[in-house]
């Protein structure tokens, strides 16, 4: 099951950079949210899996999942949720602006040098 | 007062849930933002002299026993830097009065201040790894916010990236976290520590350690990570700007030096040579950069990525010279950048520009102003007693103790460079031909001035008091230094 | 954006109150079993959503007319609130209290002061979702 489940998010990292390195900025957006599913997943992995037994902790009872990694996994989507929203209304309101959604246009400094 | 060290932290998110109830009402935000911000640096001072006096505090929420729960603990290092943040985020509220504009200040400015302190002091004052990364996602996201507030078209442009890649550092943040939990089974800093201490440091962990380096680099702007700085930061105004520079960065740089120091303190013969040679990377890169440019802001933010550069080079060299030297350091430049970035706030709003070469011959019409630049550049550059000195001569201590001689005196050839490129600032609109200038009401201009010529004695006073405060230092280096007395302190019962 | 589609606006009539009533079925459920105010929130915003979608803005804005910042910060308020009655009785941050209590109707109900909390969360993440969807849609 580690393995299958490194392959995955092997997988999803992968994708998360092939999309991330495209020019379209929707593109990089789902990249971004690819990059936080395979985080997401490499905490379920990295805590350990437990079969089927409950995420529940209660005295005498010795078959149980730590309940920890779900928890952080709940706190890590919902801010993730919170960030990608923000992204794409950002990414929204930048290209009524700016009139592209290039990212190779959106380079440059008006700086004086 | 169990509760006592979380008071910084709410006491800005109370705040802000109130300003968002009346966003429109612009009078009633100032008020409201500096009475909770006066609320704030006194619990600060409060937690300050208790960490004095009755040592580290710790508590861990909702009750549970230490490992298990969220513990917040409150050394001297957490405590002074969350008293600095308050402080700096007071004065930068009140500047904003006259410079950020009435649309802005509609549009939930403060509001995002507040989140962004909450963030801010939440990161200092956490115990718990993972917490630390919500703490980060709460002041990343109202920098967010604030950064692209006002929806200029290069604050779009740039907020983009600035996202993008804050985006990408938390999710490796979350990759770190997920393998540290898997070595070590628990994210307790403290606890994490003793762990490590037990099993001592494989691979895996020198591994963790890159990542965390990594992770924190990115939002702490060390070499080669910073490339995104520069155009983000100059982007937002100046009040913002002086947010950001003054504080954002710092937390990057207070993550590394409390993991590195806490977590891995058995092989230092890797991570901390990595982060040494990163760090004099860093000085050199803000060097060419800060001489480079011709643009007041480009020039300051350049010496936020050496001042960076020097904290963390007297955190590489892990003796307690060194790691005082790098606390002493770490509080001056928040202080310091905070006050210079608001005297260029002035001079910009003075000239109407932020290039150097159509500006000049102020020293006629604003003295006040050239004299204060003139001592804030002085400091920066750590001229005795100005606040830069004492920091810095203890870091290069640091330096020829652990025999890193060709480090130290790279530090203090970057003083000189440092010393350079601000007065070059001076010679170019203090000096020189009178230019034509925008020109502000005097009303204005001593509204913007007054905040940042105080901002500039408080940084006197942190020069000139340095024996008040060395046992501040002493002892937060002491911690660093010493992780089993940080580690007694959280997990005591 | 004028959206005439009589069986889409009829069907949601109906549908908004059954997602509604469930999505404050999850929210109480989450006191045991599988839910809570993030989720409950989230489905809540989606039957807004669906409202959205049959009807246009300007009929749901008649139709619902609430302040969605102020719904985030009340939500903030009620989940901080709750966590800082600890600081009241001096016992460390999030400490919750509960009991169970033999009310009429319901019988032996088990109260907790985690659930004020998530009534915040249940709040904020309806307030957060609903400000993100109308700041885009808003525009057409």
């Amino acid at each position: 099951m580690e393995i299958i489940m490194s392959v995955i998010i092997g997988f999803l990292f992968a994708g998360a950079v092939y999309l991330m390195l495209s020019r379209s900025l929707l593109r990089v957006i789902i990249g971004t949210g690819l990059l936080s599913h395979g985080a997401h997943l490499l905490i379920l992995t990295m805590g350990g899996f437990g079969g089927d037994a409950p995420p529940v902790l209660t005295d005498g009872v010795t078959d149980f999942v730590d309940p920890l990694p779900q928890a952080l996994i709940l706190t890590a989507i919902v801010i993730s949720f919170g960030v990608t929203a923000f992204f794409l209304v950002m990414a929204y309101r930048a290209y009524q602006e700016l009139e592209t959604d290039n990212m190779k246009l959106l380079k440059g400094n008006d700086e004086y040098d | 007062m169990i509760n006592l060290l979380l008071f910084p932290v709410l006491i800005p998110f109370l705040t802000a849930m109130i300003l968002m109830f009346f966003p429109k009402k612009v009078h009633a935000q100032r008020t409201v933002v500096i009475i909770g911000l006066a609320g704030s640096v006194a619990a600060a001072v409060w937690l300050l002299a208790t960490v004095m006096t009755d040592g580290i505090q710790a508590v861990t929420l909702g009750s549970w026993p230490a490992p298990f729960g969220i513990t917040m603990v409150s050394d001297p290092l957490s405590a002074g830097l969350v008293l600095t943040s308050n402080l700096i985020t007071l004065f930068i509220a009140w500047y904003s009065f006259r410079s950020i504009g009435e649309g802005r200040e509609r549009h939930f400015y403060y509001p995002a201040m507040m989140f962004m302190l909450t963030g801010i002091n939440g990161a200092f004052t956490t115990g718990d790894i993972f917490n630390m990364f919500v703490f980060f996602e709460v002041l990343l996201m109202a920098s967010y916010v604030l950064i692209v507030l006002g929806g200029e078209k290069r604050q779009l442009r740039e907020s983009i990236k600035y996202i993008l890649v804050n985006v990408i550092s938390s999710a490796f943040f979350v990759t770190t976290v997920a393998m540290l939990y898997s070595v070590t089974g628990t994210l307790n800093m403290a606890d994490i520590s003793a762990k490590v201490s037990e099993i001592g440091q494989s691979g895996i962990l020198t591994v963790i350690a890159v990542m965390l380096i990594l992770v924190f680099g990115l939002k702490g702007a060390i070499f080669p990570l910073y490339f995104w700085l520069p155009g983000s930061y100059a982007a937002p105004p100046v009040p913002v700007l002086a947010l950001f520079g003054a504080l954002l960065t710092k937390v990057g740089v207070y993550s590394i030096t409390r993991t590195v120091t806490l977590l891995l303190p058995n092989d230092p013969g890797f991570t901390h040579e990595l982060l040494m040679v990163l760090a004099v990377l860093t000085i050199i890169a803000g060097c060419i950069g800060a001489l480079a440019y011709f643009d007041l802001k480009q020039i300051i933010i350049y010496n936020i990525i050496i001042a960076v550069g020097v904290i963390l080079f007297g955190v590489a060299q892990m003796n307690s010279a060194g790691l005082e030297g790098a606390v002493f350091y770490l509080i001056h430049d928040m202080l310091i950048k905070a006050a210079l970035f608001m005297l260029i706030g002035v001079i910009i709003a003075v000239t109407g520009t932020s290039n150097l070469r159509e500006m000049g011959g102020l020293m006629k019409t604003h003295p006040g102003l050239a004299w204060t630049w003139l001592i804030a550049a002085f400091g920066l550059a750590g001229i005795p007693p100005l606040s830069g000195f004492f920091g810095k001569l203890l870091i290069v201590e640091g330096a020829f103790e652990a025999d890193n001689l060709w480090g130290g005196v790279i530090i203090l050839a970057s003083s000189l460079v440092v010393l350079l490129s601000v007065i070059r600032i001076f010679i170019h609109a203090f000096w020189g031909e009178p230019q034509p200038i925008a020109g502000v009401s005097a009303k204005v201009y001593r509204s913007l001035f007054i905040p940042a010529a105080l901002l500039t004695a408080v940084t006197v006073f942190y020069g000139v008091g340095t024996e008040w405060l060395r046992p501040v230092m002493t002892d937060a280096a002491e911690i660093l230094h010493e992780p089993s007395i940080y580690i007694d302190a959280v997990l005591k019962e | 954006m004028k959206n005439s589609d009589v069986i889409i606006q009829t069907t949601t009539k109906v549908v908004f109150f059954m997602i509604f009533l469930f999505s404050i079925h999850i929210f109480f459920a989450g006191h045991y079993t599988p839910g809570g105010g993030f989720v409950g929130g989230l489905l809540t915003a989606s039957a807004i959503v669906l409202l959205l979608l049959a009807f246009d803005i300007q009929t749901v804005r008649k139709a619902l007319p609430f302040n969605y910042t102020v719904i985030i910060a009340i939500g903030l308020l009620l989940a901080l609130g709750t966590a800082s009655a600890s600081i009241l009785f001096d016992v460390p941050f999030f400490t919750h209290a509960y009991d169970d209590f033999r009310l009429p109707l319901f019988g032996l109900t088990s109260l907790h002061s985690a659930m004020m909390f998530d009534l915040g969360v249940y709040l904020v993440v309806v307030g957060a979702t609903m400000t993100i969807i109308l700041s885009i849609g808003s525009d057409d």
